[in-house]
């Protein structure tokens, strides 16, 4: 019991990091973005590389990820999003054309990795760590055991996948609570109309959002290999409909919600996996329709929707 | 000539005749009848999608719940394949109507709910826990009624009837008033029409040639798992199928899976990924280019199409 709790709030974490950069997508610009899977899948060949061409600590693909995800979202962005928004009905069509994207992408990756399966040995994360410990506090290199939590034995990756998450949705509130982007951010997620009319250059705001959005998705996926066991390319379509359960469990356009919702959303599959295994694959769907049947603006959400 | 008549005779009645012909002149039958069933697959997209604005993302849910109530019907009850193939669209009727619920939800909320609702079916039938009834993960094998000629004429049946029911709602008051609805259901309920009703009889017809092509489906196929009758390709290339023809056309589906379903013909079987790039490539230069699909190209001159 103690085991399946604390392991759901573990995974629950980084499942807020996984739905975060699409609630902030949907929230800012109403798109849906079916790729969003697919952006976690390059994360976690980003991820491959790092450990495969320099053979250093998958750590240090987190802000590579990042950096080149954000750069990538605010080009696809110009090139995709304004025309879009220009259609007669931007939401339904952005579905599609994500997929397309989708498709595109899983193509790509397919074509130059091949459809086998990826996994990077789990001790290989956080071997920084352990170095600096070595040097400075003349330990012993110890290689990352079970981390002990209440008595209880948890792989290290996923304690480190869960403190990242956590900073990372430090981050992502700050940027919109305490930033000048991030409040217009806020101010167009509220009212895109009125902000268009107050002089706020929307599609900059949107630029930005997006790159935020696909950067934390790509951060979110190098850890993928070790709380998934592995990734292959087709991996993004099944990433891509659990983080919409957990946005829609949380809110839209808030990030304390996506995180609130990730946390639920974890311990729900540990303790339905722990006591119902068979039945946990079937989960995250009807947890998803009930909660968009009964409350569509999510737990923490206020109605922000129009019928 | 009145203009319904004009669409039965010059599209419908070509469309059978050709394909009712075709199997005598081309060896691929399996071809031709993949063809049949995405005609009706893109046709109900069309019904639904077309003239209400509903997104049906998990559109196959209908497809493999029809073709499980055909393999349930056959394996406990023995009964013949037609009768079944009709419990199957009855089963996707009723699954339709367990769904009706997520209608309140509205643009990428549906699509999104529909998705999880058609993933939560397929779990729900692949679950080890019911292997007696649905036979779990392991696949259905129905040799007994296997007879892929029948089936092929029960499919080409089904698309005459999911065609003409696009002809009728092209041309008739009910049609017309679905539209009134999906342009502006608040201005279609004060012109006294009843949104509810419109909305749920056309997401319940849908179900219903989905149902019926799944159960044609596993009557022609016979030997099946639930992956195959469950997999997103089919919900995703109908409605890429419908809205690369253009979607409240009688014609737009029709020449989208003519196409489209062509060329995957063509590269899709020996280079996958390749075909799924192009595919890709494909979808997002419609959306981006031709949002309203092909038979856009038409009405942009001032054409009409049908």
């Amino acid at each position: 019991m103690t085991y399946a709790l604390v392991a759901g709030v573990l995974f629950g974490l980084y499942f807020s990091l996984v739905g975060i950069g699409l609630n902030l997508v949907f929230g800012v610009m109403r798109i849906v973005n079916l790729a969003h899977g697919d952006i976690l899948m390059l994360g976690a060949f980003i991820a491959l590389g790092v450990v495969g061409i320099a053979g250093i600590d998958p750590l240090f693909a987190v802000p590579l990820a990042f950096m080149v995800f954000v750069l990538a979202g605010v080009l696809l962005y110009w090139v995709l999003v304004p025309r879009l928004q220009g259609s007669a009905n931007p939401e339904m069509l952005s579905i599609i054309l994500f997929f397309g994207l989708s498709q595109v992408i899983e193509a790509v990756t397919t074509i130059f990795a091949g459809t086998s399966e990826r996994s990077i040995q789990s001790r290989l994360l956080g071997t920084v760590f352990t170095t600096i410990k070595v040097k400075w506090l003349g330990g012993k290199a110890a290689g990352a055991g079970p981390i002990q939590i209440f008595g209880q034995g948890f792989p290290a990756p996923w304690v480190i996948a869960a403190i990242t998450s956590l900073i990372a949705i430090g981050l992502v509130y700050l940027y919109l609570y305490h930033t000048r982007l991030g409040t217009l951010t806020r101010a167009v997620m509220s009212r895109r109309d009125e902000a268009l009319a107050t002089g706020i250059d929307v599609d900059r705001v949107s630029a930005a959002a997006f790159g935020i959005g696909l950067g934390i998705a790509a951060v979110a996926g190098v850890f993928a290999p070790f709380m998934f066991g592995s990734v292959t390319p087709a991996f993004g379509a099944d990433a891509t409909v659990t983080s919409f359960a957990i946005v829609v469990l949380g809110s839209l356009g808030n990030p304390l919600g996506t995180a609130l919702g990730g946390v639920v959303y974890g311990l729900c599959y540990m303790l339905v996996q722990t006591y119902l295994s068979s039945w946990a694959d079937l989960l995250p769907y009807v947890l998803l329709i009930v909660i968009l049947l009964l409350r569509p603006s999510g737990l923490l959400g206020r109605r922000v929707r129009v019928a | 000539m009145h203009s319904a008549s004009k669409h039965l005779l010059f599209i419908l009645a070509p469309l059978v005749v050709v394909f009712a012909l075709l199997p005598g002149a081309y060896q691929n039958h399996l071809l031709l009848f993949n063809f049949v069933i995405f005609l009706i697959l893109a046709q109900g997209v069309n019904i639904i999608y077309g003239f209400t604005g509903y997104l049906p993302f998990g559109y196959v849910g209908f497809f493999g719940a029809g073709a499980y109530g055909f393999a349930i019907m056959v394996m406990h009850l023995q009964t013949p394949a037609p009768l079944a193939v009709l419990v199957g669209g009855a089963v996707a009727v009723a699954l339709g109507l367990l769904l009706t619920p997520l209608l309140r939800l509205s643009g990428a909320y549906f699509a999104i709910a529909n998705l999880a609702a058609s993933l939560a079916v397929l779990h729900f039938v692949a679950n080890p826990a019911l292997e007696g009834i649905t036979k779990g993960p392991y696949g259905v094998s129905l040799t007994g009624t296997f007879n892929p000629t029948h089936a092929y004429y029960a499919a080409v049946v089904v698309m005459a009837l999911t065609v003409g029911a696009v002809i009728y709602l092209k041309n008739s008051p009910f049609g017309l008033a679905l539209q009134a609805v999906r342009e502006d259901a608040v201005s279609a309920s004060m012109a006294g029409v009843n949104i509810i009703k419109m909305r749920v009889i056309a997401w319940l017809a849908s179900a219903l040639v989905a149902g019926l092509a799944g159960g044609i489906y596993a009557w022609y196929v016979s030997v099946f798992y639930p992956d195959n009758v469950f997999s997103g390709e089919f919900s995703i290339f109908a409605i890429v199928f419908a809205l690369f023809g253009g979607v409240a056309t009688v014609t737009g589906p029709i020449v989208g899976v003519l196409i489209l379903y062509g060329i995957y013909n063509l590269i899709g079987f020996t280079t996958p990924q390749y075909f799924q790039l192009i595919y890709g490539l494909l979808i997002m230069g419609l959306v981006l280019f031709l949002p309203a699909g092909l038979v856009s190209l038409a009405t942009r001159r001032g054409w009409h199409v049908p």
